[in-house]
């Protein structure tokens, strides 16, 4: 009885737990067996380092990432991470990375905006002055900041990857306004802009083209640099990003779990014993 | 402050203390001697959970302010900075947020068991109506709290909720100018329900006092339902409850941390991982999963303020439930009609909570068009909260003012303790007879 109603009430929060459904109908994404996935996942520091690459040399053309600095790339769990280096901001990659960008500043004497390299402690400089500038740039659309993306989007890190390996050329009878472009993984509505016979395609448009090409960045690990490998490693890196604490999460998890495992059988135990003598 | 107090004073700091504050008294009383019926079983170890719960999210509510920003230009980013760089704050934030929707998931329990067992029946009935109160301002603080992230639910569902408010006729849009503090959700409102979030906690705090209180004067009901006679029916709270309790609330914490270390987004909605933004309106605006019952009775209605008068009505219905259940028999275990009901209760609680996720007019079988209704497709989550909202009410309404007064009552055990029936009942041929083979 006891047992049934448990897993009643499971199943029923499992049931209100579900996703809601957002208007149109996408494609179901592309699942992909990440490396970081399930309790006990882990990232692949090399892929995320690739992923990195990707993002520096492709994506923050147009998207910035306000929540990270660079100290994230060495700290703990993070892709340069360096166990010599306990301070990420002592590490000489990060440093290196870092020295690569210019960040703006203001200069102390005169109070002019300058530019200089950037440093570990310094924020992703963002690629738009303001929001104005970003949309103005992009035909009016806002390039999402990337910071969190792969737990602000329904289906996570295998949507992100959908997206970007999912561009296709739209179906005949699709009309695509200038500016647009069709994606069969993108949230959307595409019946007012369809003439041709049955139900509109799946998908949405959208503002970005497809940002991936084959050998668009080359790798330092000698890695084919295929469209496919390059989104992979990316949202490899955009998952990290958005959870840069998510491995030591699992690992306190871990422990947390067996210790309180151990506790309830000792309870179990404890409970059987002070409870011998009662009838009940 | 139970009466009876078998405490006896041993020290002479604690005898001097006990005539001019009997605090260790009361503490004793409550927690140590206080008589238990035996035979409680694990759907009463949700009080103990609860206060856990409660415990719990006072405490990391208390961490996370420390860090947290009330500004429209800040909270969001303040709070991926708890995430990133405070000490564990990863940890105290993810038990937070979860904390909330085991908190909820607790109090139906502890509540589904209440009118199971028949637990606001006299005289516990205004412990009843205390724990209503609490589950009442329990909503009022999770509501608020969503909002602090100020993710793009976060803003849309408090501008979904206070506009309700609006509903009321005459006056209405004035309290909700004032619920804001402008003319719009911003700065002011963010700021105000921050405070109150952590005000009405210890709101709860002091009614969980008034309820222990309750509970210690009538004492606990248990699944029998029937009153404690003698000694032999109790047993000390400690250790015999502690130790429940305590096996009970540890396996509580392995589903909650496993949500926490595992699944830390699963309850949540990815939607309210984006920066709010009052120009951009998300598709399917959708409260958390533990309010999707109400919002489904919401949208059940086509009138706007009938929603709201029909929202609020499922709440304070269940304040009205000691007078509107007729039967003298506490416990369902002895009621099989009532049983059956109350199993169908359940199960049209969560049909609601479904339904108030979907979009109402998407089609509960799908593929399949229905008749068309007044405004809607049968074959509609519209008309499935329809028809389930009627059921919501007329549990509470009508069939258990009906079913006390006509259903027959399986014979009610005299005690806890003694097997034998209080009125004539049929015993099992054989029973009765060499009773010394039996074990």
């Amino acid at each position: 009885m006891l047992r049934k109603s448990i897993a009643l009430a499971a199943l029923g929060l499992a049931i209100l737990a579900g996703p809601a459904v957002a208007a149109g109908d996408p494609e179901e994404p592309k699942s992909v067996a990440w490396s970081f996935a399930g309790p006990f996942g882990k990232f692949d520091a090399a892929q995320v380092q690739r992923g990195y690459k990707v993002y520096r040399e492709v994506c923050s053309a147009c998207h910035s990432m306000d929540q990270l600095f660079f100290r994230n790339l060495g700290q703990k769990s993070g892709p340069f991470y360096d166990p010599e280096y306990e301070n990420p901001n002592d590490n000489p990659y990060v440093k290196a990375l870092a020295k690569d960008i210019q960040v703006n500043d203001i200069d102390s004497e005169t109070g002019d905006t300058v530019q200089r390299a950037g440093m570990p402690a310094d924020k992703f400089p963002s690629p738009w002055p303001n929001e104005a500038a970003a949309r103005a740039s992009n035909g009016g659309a806002l390039p999402p900041d990337l910071s969190v993306i792969t737990k602000a989007r329904e289906g996570g890190p295998d949507y992100v990857y959908s997206l970007l390996t999912g561009y296709k050329n739209p179906p005949a009878g699709l009309t695509v306004g200038p500016g647009q472009h069709y994606n069969p993984y993108m949230p959307g509505d595409l019946a007012a802009y369809w003439t041709g016979k049955g139900h509109a395609p799946k998908g949405g448009f959208i503002a970005m083209a497809a940002p991936l090409a084959d050998g668009k960045v080359t790798f330092d690990d000698g890695k084919p640099s295929t469209v496919e490998q390059q989104a992979r490693d990316v949202v490899a890196f955009l998952a990290w990003a958005s959870e840069p604490k998510q491995t030591e999460r699992k690992q306190f998890g871990f422990g947390a779990m067996i210790y309180l495992f151990i506790f309830s059988i000792l309870l179990w135990f404890s409970y059987k014993r002070i409870w011998r003598n009662v009838g009940h | 402050m139970s009466g009876n107090s078998t405490y006896v004073p041993k020290a002479g700091l604690e005898r001097w203390l006990d005539s001019r504050l009997p605090i260790v008294r009361f503490m004793n009383d409550t927690l140590v001697t206080f008589p238990t019926p035996k035979n409680l079983n694990y759907w009463f170890t949700f009080g103990g959970i609860l206060a856990l719960m409660l415990g719990i999210q006072l405490i990391t509510g208390i961490v996370l302010a420390m860090h947290y920003v009330p500004h429209v230009d800040h909270a969001f980013n303040s709070v991926e900075r708890i995430m990133r760089d405070v000490n564990y704050g990863w940890l105290i934030r993810y038990m937070h947020a979860n904390g909330a929707s085991m908190f909820f998931l607790a109090v139906y329990l502890h509540m589904f068991r209440g009118l199971y067992y028949g637990s606001y029946k006299a005289p516990r009935e205004v412990l009843w109506i205390i724990g209503c109160a609490i589950y009442l301002v329990m909503i009022i603080t999770a509501f608020m709290g969503y909002v602090l992230p100020w993710g793009q639910m976060s803003f849309h569902g408090a501008v979904v909720i206070t506009n309700l408010i609006g509903a009321i006729p005459v006056i209405g849009s004035a309290i909700t100018t004032w619920l804001w503090g402008g003319f719009a959700v911003d700065n002011a409102t963010l700021n105000r329900f921050f405070s109150l979030h952590y005000l009405l906690p210890f709101v709860i705090a002091g009614l969980v006092v008034l309820h222990v209180w309750a509970l210690h004067v009538t004492g606990n009901n248990n699944p029998k339902g029937v009153d404690v006679k003698s000694k032999e029916d109790t047993v000390p709270f400690h250790p015999y409850y502690t130790v429940k309790d305590g096996f009970a609330i540890s396996v509580f914490l392995l589903l909650y941390m496993s949500f926490v270390f595992f699944n830390p987004n699963a309850l949540g909605d990815p939607v309210n991982y984006v920066p709010a933004n009052p120009l951009v309106t998300p598709a399917h605006i959708v409260p958390e999963w533990y309010l999707l019952p109400f919002y489904a009775i919401l949208r059940a209605v086509p009138d706007k303020l009938m929603g709201v008068v029909l929202m609020f009505g499922a709440i304070a219905v269940i304040f009205l439930l000691p007078w509107l259940d007729t039967s003298k028999v506490r416990s369902m275990r002895y009621r099989p009609t009532a049983r059956l009901y109350f199993f169908i209760f359940v199960f049209v609680a969560l049909v609601l909570g479904y339904c108030g996720g979907q979009l109402p007019d998407d089609q509960v079988i799908p593929g399949v068009s229905g008749l068309m209704l007044i405004d809607s497709d049968i074959n509609s989550f519209v008309w499935l909260s329809r028809i389930a909202t009627l059921y919501y009410f007329a549990y509470f309404m009508i069939i258990l003012p009906v079913l006390g007064l006509t259903e027959t009552p399986r014979p009610v055990p005299e005690s806890i303790t003694d097997p034998v029936l209080s009125y004539p009942a049929t015993v099992p041929a054989g029973a009765m007879a060499s009773p010394e083979k039996r074990g």
